[in-house]
């Protein structure tokens, strides 16, 4: 069974100000599974709706934004939860226990007037339920496994370098050994050297402790080297999904296609063409298939209809009437 | 060949004084010379804390040398005063900043800066012909003022934003852009269009490119010369390809083998 | 107007401000209908309370309360917007060119600024009364509070204008040939609008505050009726203690009735003002 099963998940942002009404269709229609030890990544770029997905799987809605059909499913060991109505006395047991979060920003995470062993203490302290010096060798025990000193948990956020906190937050998401962690950009405002470490070690941990990461970001690079399977959104639909090596290898919606070969890399000269065109206004999106208005394969039927999201290999859904051939 | 822009043991530090503890040298002793007549892209590639951001305001003369002298065109910057002195070295010299929705006022239409940059740096005298030269201005970055007329930043997307941004800084016809970071707050899908229009800006308009990020791909794809700074100073530098390909300092190789390439490791099993 | 209507209708504060101030300025209008010039004394029976012929009754000097209250309260507002619009004037010059400037000219602005913050107003302007005495008037009375009461909002508007100078539409500013002067007025006072008008509000109390009090020790020119004065008069006429509770009740009341119009309205300006603070920075 699935750790995590999306099924048919509408969340728009309702608006009304000033007398006029607005429905902002962040995510309209969207389906997926997630299995019990696999790294996820949901690429997807600006208006793809891919922050307010998780936002909702991490039912941390707030109004305007509301779910509006679909559900959300968790099956934990403690038994399955339906995130998209669960009340905040269900959420508590399982937040941080069996779902917890590495964000982008660490500052944002971090208490910056306390010490880092504070963090522990009121993120993990009330779940490992042992006495506090227990406690604590359990959490120097697992800062050694992400290669942080002890001494750490001394020091306040503004002495450690920013490579040093995301590492402390991702110890943070994962010393209680949850089944699920979502991690929101982890590694975008890092540079190039630390990134590379943090994610070496976000692999490593995971595949210690056998979660399952849903992993958001805009990188394909990093989704190269890190996801096991990828979901591609775009206009607030998955527009295609499957085992990463078989994604970039051979693309078969023409989004997909086109964002793969428009990435320059070190070594490669040969020009590259960029995307035509913007990206949609949830607000008011194009009829029939989120992308037809930039697809150079688009014809009549992709002004009108919304082409489903099917398999085309195994494992390989494409959401296209005309996809690019294998 | 006279200099375009010349650079001499540059140095900025911030800090010093009666209170504060220690300085800090945010650029240190950076030379470089770009040729007048030769346009190209060079490059300063860094990671955060750097310097390459404040080598590039010291270039725009938005903030001043601590050491060194910085030349354009043979004056030197430091020379520069009252506003007509700045008005004149603005024409030629033009920034794009990297976010471009911070680059816009968000309260105010984008036509304003177009015009606003006509009128004044363009020596365009009626509105009339501010419109024709802002449509000129767009439509060599693929755009039209019928597009952007009358529109805030919010309508457009940050892709077609820049664009705005890099013709407003084409109006008054400058021998240099320096571009902070100009693609890396875009789409990656959007991307490829941007930097592949600095490359025509420079084969087209014949114009020279700072180019500054921390990308290397981007860098490898269209630089012709390539700086690599770390901690304010120059740790390589020379022709792009060939630092890139080969690169002799432990710091660019320790950057390049950093580097994530957006194709799937042969041999890695995913689950 | 589409949105001040909007916002009429959906924040009851604001309605309710609104609703205020419309009456008092309506009422402050009618002075423009009175029967009585306002310093003539004794045109009708004096100590009448209010009746059906004399609504608001009158007062120990034969005053009709009603129509000298309609002068009191247009001369008070007038007043009290005079003052509002030269500080303001005065707290954007100080606080825009200090913010943008930076360096020395903020620094001796400030200095200034901070002077003009500590000095004790009250024993200030009763001082100029006992100097000025026969000159003084109500015109240098608002300038000489204009002149004092900038100096606490210059400080607020020099750190919205601190905060813009950095931003990057500045530059772009800058690089696309505009003065000085174009882009402080152009580009910043839009964000430094919000705070100016919420303030303006405030001001508007503290000066018909500050009048008042002033009014009431009789430490102004005290022949011009203006809610103070009214209040002077009364009590040189022991007005409570014979009985002529009128004579301070409505004055009073109508003063209540314009400072908490004027509170909601920048109370409730706030719900305005925030959503364009959010059009500041842009998120991705």
């Amino acid at each position: 069974m699935s750790v995590l099963a999306v099924d048919g998940l509408r969340a728009y942002y309702r608006t009304s100000a000033l007398g006029v009404s607005r429905d902002v269709r962040a995510v309209d229609g969207i389906s997926f599974t997630v299995e019990a030890g696999e790294i996820y990544g949901l690429a997807g770029e600006s208006s793809s709706g891919k922050t307010t997905l998780i936002k909702t799987i991490a039912a941390a809605t707030q109004p305007p934004l509301e779910v509006v059909a679909g559900t959300i499913t968790f099956n934990f060991p403690t038994g399955p939860i339906e995130m998209q109505r669960a009340d905040r006395r269900s959420l508590a047991p399982i937040r941080w226990r069996h779902l917890s979060y590495i964000m982008q920003g660490s500052m944002s995470v971090l208490n910056p007037v306390r010490r880092i062993r504070h963090a522990f203490v009121d993120f993990a302290f009330r779940h490992i339920g042992q006495p506090k010096s227990q406690f604590f060798d359990t959490v120097r025990a697992h800062l050694a496994r992400l290669r942080l000193e002890p001494d750490v948990l001394d020091a306040y956020p503004h002495q450690l370098s920013g490579g040093m906190r995301q590492r402390v937050t991702i110890a943070l998401a994962t010393v209680c050994r949850p089944e699920f962690i979502i991690a929101d950009e982890p590694t975008t405002a890092l540079d190039v050297v630390v990134q590379k470490d943090v994610l070496a070690m976000i692999r490593e941990i995971q595949r210690e402790l056998g979660s399952s990461i849903l992993f958001v970001t805009h990188d394909m690079a990093v989704h190269a080297n890190l996801a096991d399977r990828l979901g591609i959104m775009y206009g607030g639909r998955l527009v295609e999904e499957g085992r990463t090596a078989d994604l970039f290898r051979s693309p078969r919606h023409p989004y997909t296609a086109h964002l793969i070969a428009s990435l320059p890399r070190v070594g490669d000269t040969a020009p590259k063409a960029g995307l035509s065109g913007a990206p949609p206004n949830l607000a008011d999106p194009p009829a029939g298939c989120r992308f037809h208005p930039r697809c150079p394969r688009a014809s009549e039927i992709c002004r009108r209809e919304v082409p489903p999201l099917e398999p085309l290999a195994t494992g390989h859904r494409v959401a296209c009437f005309h996809p690019e051939p294998a | 060949m006279s200099a375009l822009l010349e650079l001499d043991h540059v140095s900025r530090s911030y800090g010093g004084g009666l209170f504060a503890r220690r300085q800090v040298l945010a650029v240190n002793d950076v030379s470089l010379r770009l040729e007048e007549g030769r346009p190209e892209i060079f490059t300063v590639v860094g990671e955060s804390g750097s310097g390459k951001t404040t080598l590039a305001r010291m270039i725009l003369n938005m903030v001043p040398t601590s050491a060194g002298t910085i030349r354009f065109q043979g004056a030197d910057l430091a020379t520069i005063r009252g506003a007509a002195a700045r008005r004149a070295f603005m024409r030629k010299v033009q920034p794009i900043f990297q976010n471009p929705f911070e680059a816009f006022n968000p309260m105010k239409r984008v036509d304003r800066y177009l015009f606003a940059t006509a009128r004044r740096m363009a020596d365009v005298a009626t509105d009339a012909a501010a419109a024709e030269a802002s449509d000129t201005a767009l439509k060599s970055v693929g755009l039209s003022l019928a597009e952007v007329r009358g529109r805030f930043p919010h309508q457009l997307s940050g892709g077609q934003l820049q664009r705005v941004a890099i013709a407003r800084a084409l109006i008054s016809k400058p021998a240099l852009l320096v571009a902070d970071e100009p693609v890396s707050m875009i789409d990656a899908s959007l991307r490829a269009s941007i930097v592949n229009l600095l490359r025509e800006l420079r084969d087209r308009n014949g114009l020279t490119i700072i180019y500054i990020t921390h990308d290397l791909a981007t860098a490898y794809y269209v630089s012709d010369r390539i700086i690599i700074m770390r901690q304010g100073r120059v740790v390589e530098s020379g022709d792009a390809r060939a630092v890139l390909d080969n690169p002799q300092h432990p710091y660019s190789q320790l950057l390049k083998s950093s580097v994530l390439s957006p194709e799937v490791p042969p041999g890695v099993s995913h689950a | 107007m589409r949105s001040f209507l909007a916002l009429l209708k959906s924040n009851r504060q604001f309605a309710s401000g609104v609703v205020l101030l419309a009456l008092v300025a309506a009422f402050a209008c009618l002075s423009f209908f009175s029967p009585y010039p306002p310093n003539d004394s004794f045109v009708v029976a004096p100590d009448v309370p209010p009746s059906a012929e004399y609504w608001f009754g009158t007062t120990s000097r034969g005053q009709e309360l009603f129509w000298l209250l309609t002068f009191a309260i247009r001369n008070t507002l007038v007043f009290g917007i005079v003052v509002a619009v030269l500080s303001r004037l005065l707290a954007l010059l100080v606080g825009l060119v200090a913010g943008y400037a930076g360096g020395w000219i903020d620094r001796l602005l400030m200095s200034i600024n901070d002077t003009f913050i500590v000095i004790p107003l009250f024993p200030i302007l009763v001082l100029f009364y006992f100097v000025l005495k026969d000159h003084m008037s109500w015109g240098l009375l608002a300038l000489m509070m204009a002149c004092l009461g900038w100096s606490y909002d210059a400080r607020l508007i020099r750190s919205v204008a601190l905060s813009l100078r950095h931003r990057e539409f500045t530059e772009t500013g800058i690089f696309s040939g505009m003065s000085t002067r174009q882009i402080l007025v152009e580009e910043h006072l839009p964000y430094v609008l919000p705070i100016v008008f919420s303030t303006t509000m405030n001001n508007i109390n503290w000066s018909i505050g500050l009048e008042v009090t002033l009014s009431v020790l009789g430490f102004t020119d005290i022949n011009t009726p203006t809610i103070g004065v009214m209040i002077y008069w009364a009590n040189q006429h022991t007005a409570l203690v014979a009985g002529i509770w009128w004579w301070i009740f409505f004055p009073v009341l109508l003063v209540v009735m314009t400072f908490i119009g004027l509170f909601l309205l920048a109370v409730s300006m706030n719900e305005y003002i925030d959503p364009r603070s959010r059009l500041g920075r842009s998120e991705r």
